[in-house]
């Protein structure tokens, strides 16, 4: 038997393997579905990872590689080209015993097929989440016309240009700015391509601020916010892409149609963490998050399985996944070697009022908490500057000054286990918008 | 060549049909098909309905072959391991008005032989289907009919049909038809089609009989050979195809009482466990298959005033598909000699595909009464069987066991649909090889879940490109020049051009 088995070789389930070896477990499993560990680093050859966990700028793959040497130093077990189909409770009468041996944690019994290992269950103590996100397909937007080759989501692009060597399209145009699409953007000028048009439906981009500088306006190629594709038009191949401005209701503007000659559509409208096995194991989804509800420690609402990464939530820096996981693998060698021991009663939801969309972690058991927890969480829009208040029965808790904070941006706050000791049951998360002292005066 | 004693124009679920039905006999067929596989046209992009057969006006040809093709599709689809499902259906009435357009179809359904079908209130059904609107007073409930892949059973028929001997023609339109004592037919290969292995490139057929089963293209054939009589009009149905997460918002096909243009917005389970939410009903001009605003906003607030809690943000997948309707009220189903048209097939085209396979058989066989010209015996050995592999749906032992056998059933290449590299192997061995990779996707269900082939098209790309020998820059989505990539990167041209390597 297992003690942990992490579901996926990316950069959640690398750290999380780490962290969990150095924090004592020795029998732990990595199971990755593609032929080799580092996930979707693997294609993203640009540069600006590490610069907060490494404190210098690595490209996707060095930075995958930083952790798969780490990984590959101590004794925790991969397993490639293997898929886990499965997350299930073993039955009672499955001795060897049915429990762990240690008190009556439950045991887990994880499906999986690979060309190595066939068809096999693995019995584990506990189970680290890290399948990472999938892209927002074209249905999931919407865009009527025909249905040409020639639609890419971003992602999908990048791996034939940067793994398997081939151009998608000459003239391109991109809906939605999220980062997979601004990185794209340059990377499909730089390889000779002419990219028309990238196009945002809301009033603001929804990727870094420092992809649209360096991947958009070096390249002269225009941000249309408040826009969107209408119609794709081609009947074999993309042929043309429609674009209208959108009113504040989000919806087209007759007469504002502009047509844009090109073969290719690239789709970056948004990440899903992929949470079909999480579903089917009966574990607790977030609908805000689309992640599994998780506790400080990133445990899941089955007691021994944890979730991090882009599976949990969808980040928009790796350095955090990497923060994050390490957190997971550590809480999981926790859960395991003290055999489920400090169970907490006490738990607060945390709970994001206006101008937050999320919060994770979404419950905090202060008995758990060292010296202080830190909350993630997304703003609804721009806000130039504001505080970020936190209140609990009624009692603000904490006040925190921030300033520039976009949804595109993912934000976090450290509250001290003080101030989460002043906390009762709930505790909620507020986005007030302070206006520029200069503009009071004018 | 020698000339065929048969030849079908056109392999969509009609085509195929006709194909599986004259295969059983001693005859010599051939089924010509201008795309690049079959079932590309209305057969992949309408509802997936086994229609029980209480629409169509009793007396007419779609009802009697509405009737026979669904029952006849019960006992094929599982003999050939088609996806099939008895959902049963619900026709909904929101007033009393509209319960006697209930009444009506009841009554039809009685006279068409419909069994299984009572009228029931909108209490009792929502007791059924909880998730029925509230403003629903009336339902027919009917439990025969089913839900089928159209496109599987397409395959299946033809599939089965190449296996007992008649031979498949991709890549051929049809651009001259004439009688000269027998079927003189010309065809074209579109510049750049990928043709099967083994094609023999020919163009033009020779046959004693031609049975004109080109779909919304069958108005254009007929016209080759004889004076005109009736017109196509073709109809557009828009969709939505929801994520898994929807599949179980109803157990059974929703319907909305019929109000003279067709048979309004449906809501179903579809066999793959997603929802299926359309079509609407717009007259567009030939094969326009795109679909549009307008249309798809009818289709979802249609849908939800039958099912209001359809979760349409789950949507994965639009599509549109022009049904074959002609200015006639009923299927075209005519010998004239040596010819057969079959033509208007529209809905309940599909549920009637097998009635019209054996109906076109018996107008053959009437022929041959005259002419003599036809073995029409019955084969002693045919094939009505078939098995596919899938591997989601068997056993931890069966799956245990395949691996052993192959380990490229350990591969899972397609993660939203768990299909596996060798049952991508499989449809590329099978007899009708798919060229393109919505013609993967068509026979193993790659690329049809959540992720729309986001993450598996690469995979497959290059699986396709390494059986068929070919590059993958000549790839196709789907038809002869739906080009998946434009071109081979400068730079790995070069690694590859380089003496000590570097490329994978």
């Amino acid at each position: 038997m297992y003690d942990l088995i992490i579901i996926g070789g990316g950069p959640a389930g690398l750290a999380a393997a780490k962290a969990a070896w150095n924090n004592g477990l020795k029998n732990v499993l990595i199971v990755e579905r593609n032929w080799e560990l580092g996930g979707i680093l693997n294609q993203c050859i640009h540069n600006g990872f590490g610069l907060h966990h490494f404190k210098e700028e690595l490209t996707g793959p060095e930075y995958a590689a930083r952790y798969i040497e780490e990984v590959k130093a101590t004794g925790v077990q991969v397993r490639l080209d293997t898929m886990v189909l499965d997350i299930h409770k073993a039955l009672p009468e499955t001795d060897d015993a049915g429990l762990s041996g240690q008190d009556d944690l439950p045991i887990y019994e994880v499906a999986m097929a690979g060309k190595e290992c066939g068809y096999v269950c693995e019995k584990t103590k506990s189970i680290v989440l890290a399948m990472g996100c999938r892209e927002r397909p074209r249905g999931g937007v919407v865009i009527p016309g025909t249905r040409p080759a020639g639609v890419f989501t971003a992602g999908a692009a990048q791996r034939y240009v940067n793994i398997d060597g081939y151009m998608p399209g000459k003239r391109v145009v991109i809906l939605g700015s999220g980062d997979i699409g601004l990185i794209m953007a340059r990377r499909m000028t730089l390889e000779g391509a002419k990219v028309l048009a990238c196009v945002e439906l809301m009033p603001y981009s929804s990727g870094l601020n420092r992809n649209i500088v360096q991947c958009l306006n070096d390249y002269d190629i225009p941000l249309y916010l408040s826009h969107t594709v209408t119609e794709i038009r081609g009947e074999k191949r993309v042929e043309q892409v429609v674009v209208n401005e959108v009113g504040p209701d989000r919806k087209p503007i007759p007469g504002t149609e502009m047509i844009f000659d090109c073969d290719t559509l690239l789709l970056s409208v948004g990440l899903i963490p992929e949470n079909e096995l999480t579903k089917d194991a009966g574990i607790e989804i977030d609908r805000r998050t689309k992640g599994a509800y998780v506790y400080e420690n990133m445990e899941t609402s089955l007691p021994g399985i944890f979730a991090c990464g882009n599976v949990c939530h969808v980040h928009d820096l790796v350095d955090f996944v990497s923060d994050e996981s390490e957190r997971a693998g550590e809480s999981a060698a926790a859960y395991v070697l003290s055999a489920g021991k400090g169970e907490a009663a006490d738990c607060i939801e945390t709970k994001n009022m206006d101008g937050a969309t999320y919060i994770v972690p979404q419950k905090i058991r202060p008995a758990n908490v060292d010296k202080f927890v830190k909350l993630f969480f997304r703003v609804g829009r721009i806000f130039p500057k504001a505080d970020i208040v936190i209140t609990s029965a009624g009692e603000e808790v904490a006040r925190y000054h921030k300033k520039f904070l976009a949804p595109g941006e993912m934000q976090n706050i450290v509250l001290t286990k003080d101030q989460l000791q002043k906390c009762k049951g709930e505790l909620q998360l507020t986005v007030e918008e302070k206006v520029e002292e200069k503009e009071v005066r004018a | 060549m020698d000339a065929f004693d048969v030849i079908v124009i056109g392999c969509g679920v009609s085509g195929a049909a006709i194909a599986y039905e004259l295969s059983q006999y001693d005859l010599k067929v051939a089924v010509l098909e201008k795309e690049n596989d079959i079932a590309t046209g209305a057969t992949k992009a309408n509802s997936g309905i086994m229609h029980a057969g209480f629409d169509p006006h009793p007396g007419t040809l779609m009802a009697k072959l509405n009737v026979r093709g669904s029952a006849l599709a019960r006992e094929v689809c599982r003999k050939l391991d088609v996806p099939y499902k008895e959902c049963g259906a619900m026709v909904v009435a929101f007033s009393e008005e509209e319960k006697q357009i209930l009444e009506r179809l009841y009554q039809q359904g009685v006279e068409n032989g419909v069994q299984n079908q009572e009228i029931i209130t909108g209490e009792e059904a929502r007791n059924l289907e909880p998730n029925l609107s509230e403003a629903v007073k009336w339902v027919l409930l009917e439990n025969d009919s089913a839900i089928v892949s159209p496109w599987e059973l397409a395959l299946a028929l033809a599939e089965t049909a190449v296996k007992n001997g008649v031979q498949l023609f991709l890549n051929r339109e049809v651009i001259g038809l004439k009688e000269e004592g027998s079927w003189q037919i010309e065809t074209k290969i579109a510049e750049g089609a990928l043709l099967p292995q083994g094609d023999t490139k020919e163009t033009v057929f020779t046959a004693k009989t031609v049975i004109n089963a080109a779909g919304l293209f069958a108005g254009q054939l007929r016209d080759l050979v004889l004076p005109h009589t009736f017109k196509t009009r073709p109809k557009r149905g828009q969709y939505y195809l929801l994520d898994k997460s929807e599949g179980t918002r109803v157990s059974r096909t929703i319907f909305q009482a019929p109000t003279g243009r067709g048979k309004g917005v449906l809501v179903s389970p579809t066999v793959h466990g997603n929802l299926i939410v359309g079509p609407n009903s717009e007259d567009v001009i030939g094969n326009d298959t795109a679909t549009s605003w307008e249309g798809l906003d009818k289709v979802s607030e249609s849908a939800k005033k039958s099912v209001p809690s359809i979760d349409l943000s789950q949507n994965i997948r639009n599509f549109s598909g022009v049904r074959a309707r002609t200015d006639e009220d009923d299927f075209i189903l005519e010998r004239h000699g040596s010819y057969i048209d079959v033509a208007g097939i529209c809905s309940p085209g599909l549920s009637s595909a097998l009635g019209i396979g054996e109906y076109v058989r018996e107008l053959l066989e009437a022929w041959n009464a005259e002419s003599h010209l036809l073995n029409m015996q019955k084969k002693e050995n045919v094939i009505t069987e078939r098995k596919k592999i899938r591997f989601k749906e068997l056993s931890p032992e069966e799956k245990q066991a395949l691996i052993q056998k192959d380990p490229a059933y350990a591969h899972v290449v397609c993660r939203c649909e768990t299909i596996t590299e060798g049952e991508i192997r499989d449809a590329l061995h099978s007899p009708i090889p798919p060229v393109s990779l919505d013609g993967i996707k068509r026979r193993t269900g790659t690329g049809m879940g959540r992720c729309q082939g986001g993450f598996c098209g690469p995979q497959i790309a290059r699986i396709l490109a390494e059986e068929l020998g070919i590059s993958e820059t000549e790839i196709l989505q789907e038809g002869t020049g739906s080009e998946l990539l434009v071109s081979e990167m400068a730079e790995k041209e070069r690694l590859s051009k380089a003496p000590e390597g570097g490329a994978r």
